[in-house]
């Protein structure tokens, strides 16, 4: 043991001695794990928070029968269908208030709730006595306790001044809502006998058809498999993951530098460990230790930059999936166990990764080959044929996955292919912009510039590398933002073309709205429209019913048209595709395809395709009133108006005021436009905040690899100084050259972002959500993060300089001095 | 003066070839030697006689092709890598003409490195070493800031610091002045003569081999 302990003090003496070595390898290691670590907090909270959504007893993942055509219906429905073998369970949902505060009452019965409903049934069944015995209690958010400034056990008053069962925390529990006992909240509802809806679990054997127990009162919802809300809020995840990677993997380049350098500086010490008696297993042992020791501290302090990153995130993050999903997201992290556990160990599996090529070069270590310290310099040339040989085998195999690819996973393959082979092209395709512009020298110190620069390659490589990888992504997600936003706020305006939208209880309160309409004069058109669901091939397809209206005509999102679109529509034998079901069913305008309708198919002709970001079921756009002639049984609730803007919050108060419309069933489009902007904003400004990360980390890769290397580059310098250059104008050519380098770098990154951008536009983005957006450069974004990249590329390269320009002289006479 | 002492190294019709260029280079052909506790024993020989080769299978850094060596009571010729490895560490000292110190230790750590890491470090012994190469005032300098002769002083303290049974040494004057390598080679000397430990020394020079007790020329793989 002591023997370990003594080697182990020998291999770590070295990093006292070079202590900037230490610290790129802790930078980097800390950099790649905390920005990974950070977006995994991140999703676990979004995904904590799901399943406390997931809660609320009967979100879309729960099946469950709601009446035809009312709000609520008689409880005795629950008696005869639970004795009639239906394994339901009975919600009543209504709101109350306190303290002025408007909050969702659920009243639920627990001993029925069905296990399908998540983590629900963990709710009140643990003091399930206490619960349903009067006075009960009252489940509460942690969040909603604070909020209300109460504390757990009083009673509070709602504000008609009933008095409120105590209050007890559930910390499963969404915020915002409070669950009693059922027969407790029907009293404080003043619902009495009355139920919102049933809860339906899983059948365990023949359960009688619902028609012979409830006759038409009531009407079976199928849990949705995944709401189009829950694919986009995927598509954030997957974005945020994407971006721990690329950070993960631009922190692994700079602990890949730090220990190479570290492991060459070595050599003769590992050698003379050998010959000292140390044997191999031991020595790789030791090294193992050494390096697995250095990971854990750095992922114990990377894990706590990671928490910091992703508290200064969440409140974005927070917003764009409470605007997504509808989910409350806390405004705290609350972290598990597993999430630090796998923080350490990324830590050190990074670590081992980087670490890699050292490691097998130590196992093979021969005792006797001479120190040769910097031999990879040596070897720069073979290693540039073979990284260069490498980057064509992988982009063809890019190419290849481009042209026969057909998934999400190989539009993935294709981006990552394309930055790979990039990243590993680039040393070469810089050696030769490099040995042209020596060849095109003619003054010494001008042809001495050119050959120095192509040797300092080998060590700058990686972090060159690092930045090119960091550019291109900033590039390609900026444009692919860019493009986003453009489209999607034009896009906006045309699916929102109408200025108000309701959504009636029934058809009943919708007729009576609608002659109310007619009686107002600001009322300049009443749009109705309705929804049909149906199935193509298996897959869930809505038809949407649009009314025969300039409105539409004039703003309806249209990609590709036939000349008479919409008269075509009118005649009710012609629809429109959205995007996504076009490229699914490979549909263009002027094919037909058959609807499956209760009576029979309905064969449309596409008369044109439309953009519909967002939804990942298929969408055909037809004619109200054909929609209700092939689906009569649809509910037409739906009501889209145009209204002047200044008429806009008088006319929704009085709908409030006269038919009892909350803001789920009345919505004001500018409102919601502007929610939608603001959500869609939020979302990319985590993004925008991921990109700058992975744009400094990229910097810090530059700045180690200069400062590593800035010691190992007086042998070159000193002559030059010994011959009468001062140690500014070395300074000055040492800066000039890290600075072409770095432009080569930005210059290759811009074209290659933009690539980046059509992968994630034409090829990505296509495969995981069917639409494609319109690809748009955008120059000043560019030139703005050439002029970012250099200034970084300048941060990086001052202080090796100013170090080197203030040099004493008798450092750089010791070079000659050293030399035997 | 190793009359009747017993021997700590014994070889016997070592043999090793090299492939170079496509050609096997025999380098040994047979060669027999040995050496006593106490004695001190120069190798000489033109370049490429296989003086460096024959000391580097001897401390186990590299296999023989045939033949046998014999530490004390323990055959070098049949031992694992790691085994190999534990020989060099407990019963061998190695001094290298590049010093071959470990740039990141102090002195004085570089001087107790192999006697620690082979459990056998006497501080009685350490600092007699100490005192004895003039290092006392360099304990805390690391080798960068020594000398040639400092440094090969050191490399000689650590080599028996663990009181080996023989101190194997390649050309360790090689890169110091004429001065300095009679002093360092004096040091070896008499410190030899005080563990009592066998020395095989590598050397180009006859004027330094004339020092030692026995004088041995290696001729186109053979002793001659």
């Amino acid at each position: 043991m002591s023997r370990l302990v003594w080697i182990l003090a020998v291999l770590l003496s070295h990093w006292r001695r070079h202590p900037m070595q230490l610290a790129t390898l802790l930078i980097g290691l800390i950099s790649a794990t905390a920005l990974w670590s950070g977006v995994q907090a991140l999703n676990l909270q979004a995904r904590t928070s799901y399943d406390r959504a997931a809660a609320t007893f009967g979100g879309a993942r729960t099946a469950m029968l709601v009446s035809r055509n009312s709000a609520t219906f008689p409880q005795q429905l629950f008696v005869d269908l639970r004795r009639a073998g239906w394994p339901v369970s009975p919600v009543v949902e209504g709101r109350i208030q306190i303290g002025g505060r408007s909050l969702r009452l659920l009243g639920i019965e627990p001993v029925t709730l069905p296990a399908e409903v998540g983590n629900a049934p963990a709710i009140g069944k643990a003091g399930l006595q206490s619960f349903v015995t009067p006075p009960g209690e009252m489940l509460v958010a942690p969040e909603t306790l604070s909020e209300l400034k109460l504390t757990e056990g009083v009673t509070p008053l709602a504000s008609d001044g009933t008095l409120l069962p105590p209050l007890r925390v559930q910390p499963q529990l969404v915020p915002d809502v409070l669950v009693v006992d059922i027969g407790i909240a029907q009293r404080l509802l003043k619902m009495p006998d009355q139920i919102s809806r049933l809860l339906v679990g899983k059948a365990k054997g023949r359960r009688a058809p619902l028609e012979n127990i409830a006759g038409d009162k009531l009407r079976l919802v199928e849990p949705d498999a995944e709401s189009d809300l829950e694919r986009l809020t995927d598509s954030f995840h997957l974005n945020l993951t994407a971006f721990g990677l690329l950070s993960f993997v631009v922190g692994l380049f700079i602990v890949n530098s730090a220990i190479g350098l570290a492991f060459e500086q070595r050599l003769p010490t590992l050698r003379t460990l050998r010959a000292c008696g140390v044997s191999a297993g031991m020595l790789n042992a030791v090294l193992l230790v050494e390096l697995v020791s250095l990971a854990l501290v750095a992922g114990i302090v990377g894990l706590v930059c990671g928490y910091l990153i992703a508290a200064s995130l969440l409140p974005d993050v927070a917003a764009s999936l409470r605007g997504l999903y509808g989910a409350q997201i806390p405004g705290h992290l609350t972290l598990k166990r597993e999430w630090w556990i796998a923080g350490i160990t990324i830590s050190v599996i990074g670590a081992l990764l980087a670490a890699t090529t050292s490691l097998l070069r130590a196992i093979r270590l021969p005792v006797l080959a001479a120190a040769q310290p910097y031999a990879w310099q040596q070897a720069q040339h073979r290693w540039l044929i073979f990284q260069s040989a490498l980057a064509l085998i992988v982009l063809a195999t890019g190419g290849g996955l481009l042209w026969y690819g057909d998934s999400l996973v190989s539009g993935f393959a294709v981006l990552a292919a394309l930055l790979l082979g990039a990243a590993l092209g680039l040393p070469a395709i810089l050696e030769r912009v490099l040995s042209l512009g020596q060849r095109s020298a003619h003054r010494p110190l001008a042809a001495w510039f050119w050959a120095d620069s192509r040797q300092q390659l080998s060590g700058l490589s990686l972090a060159l590398m690092a930045l090119l990888l960091a550019l291109a992504v900033n590039v390609g997600v900026g444009t692919m933002v860019e493009s986003f936003s453009r489209t999607f706020i034009i896009w906006l305006d045309g699916r929102l073309a109408a200025d108000v939208y309701l959504n009636a209880a029934d058809d009943t309160q919708a007729a009576e709205i609608r002659a109310w309409l007619r009686e107002r004069p600001e009322v300049a058109a009443i749009l109705p429209s309705g929804r049909a669901d149906t199935q193509i091939g298996g897959a869930p397809i809505e038809i949407l019913g649009l009314a025969d209206h300039a409105t539409y005509r004039d703003r309806w999102p249209l990609l590709q048209a036939s000349a008479t679109a919409w008269s075509r529509l009118r005649a009710g034998d012609a629809g429109f595709v959205s995007e996504q079901l076009a490229r699914r069913l490979k549909l263009g305008v002027g094919d037909s395809l058959d609807v499956p309708a209760p009576g029979g198919n309905w064969r449309l002709e596409v008369v044109g395709i439309y953009a519909d970001y967002g939804n990942p079921k298929g969408q055909i756009a037809v004619n109200i009133a054909a929609l209700t002639r092939r689906f009569p049984q649809i509910p037409l609730t739906r009501l889209g108006l145009r209204v002047a803007p200044a008429a806009v919050p008088a006319l929704i108060s009085s709908l409030q005021d006269k038919f009892g419309l909350d803001g789920r069933n009345l919505v004001d489009q500018a409102r919601l436009k502007a929610e939608s902007t603001r959500i869609f904003n939020r979302t990319f400004a985590v993004t925008a905040a991921l990109n700058t990360f992975t744009l400094g980390v990229a910097g810090i890769a530059l700045l180690t690899s200069l400062l590593t290397l800035g010691n190992s580059r007086l042998p070159q310098l000193a002559p030059l100084w010994a011959i009468g250059v001062t140690r500014r104008r070395l300074a000055a050519i040492e800066l000039a050259k890290t600075m072409s380098v770095a432009l080569i770098t930005t210059v290759l990154a811009l074209p290659l972002g933009l690539l980046v951008a059509w992968c994630l536009i034409a090829v990505v983005n296509v495969k995981a959500f069917g639409w494609r957006l319109p690809f748009h450069v955008f120059p000043l974004q560019l030139l703005e993060l050439v002029g970012v990249a250099m200034a970084a590329s300048l941060l990086a390269a001052l202080i090796p300089m100013i170090k080197l320009a203030r040099m004493q002289p008798a450092s750089l006479v010791k070079i000659f001095a050293d030399e035997r | 003066m190793a009359i009747g002492n017993p021997i700590v190294l014994s070889v016997r019709n070592l043999t090793k070839t090299y492939r170079a260029a496509g050609e096997q280079i025999a380098v040994l052909r047979g060669v027999n030697l040995s050496v006593a506790a106490g004695e001190r024993v120069a190798l000489s020989g033109e370049s490429g006689s296989g003086k460096s080769t024959l000391l580097h299978l001897i401390a186990g850094l590299d296999r023989p092709d045939g033949g046998e060596i014999r530490l004390a009571d323990s055959s070098v010729s049949d031992l694992t890598d790691a085994g190999r490895a534990a020989l060099r560490r407990d019963r061998l000292g190695l001094v290298f003409q590049q010093f071959n110190l470990i740039p990141s230790l102090n002195v004085e750590d570089n001087l107790a490195f192999q006697s620690r890491i082979a459990g056998r470090h006497d501080p009685a012994w350490h600092g007699e070493l100490v005192e004895r190469l003039g290092l006392g005032g360099l304990l805390h300098r690391y080798p960068e800031q020594l000398s040639g002769g400092q440094q090969q002083r050191v490399a000689i303290g650590r080599a028996l610091a663990a009181k080996p049974l023989l101190l194997l040494a390649d050309e360790p004057t090689g890169n110091l002045d004429e001065a300095t390598a009679d002093d360092v080679l004096a040091l070896a000397r008499d410190l030899v003569k005080r563990s009592g430990c066998g020395f095989l020394m590598v050397t180009h020079s006859a004027r330094l081999a004339a020092t030692l007790d026995r004088r041995i020329n290696l001729h186109a793989g053979l002793i001659a």
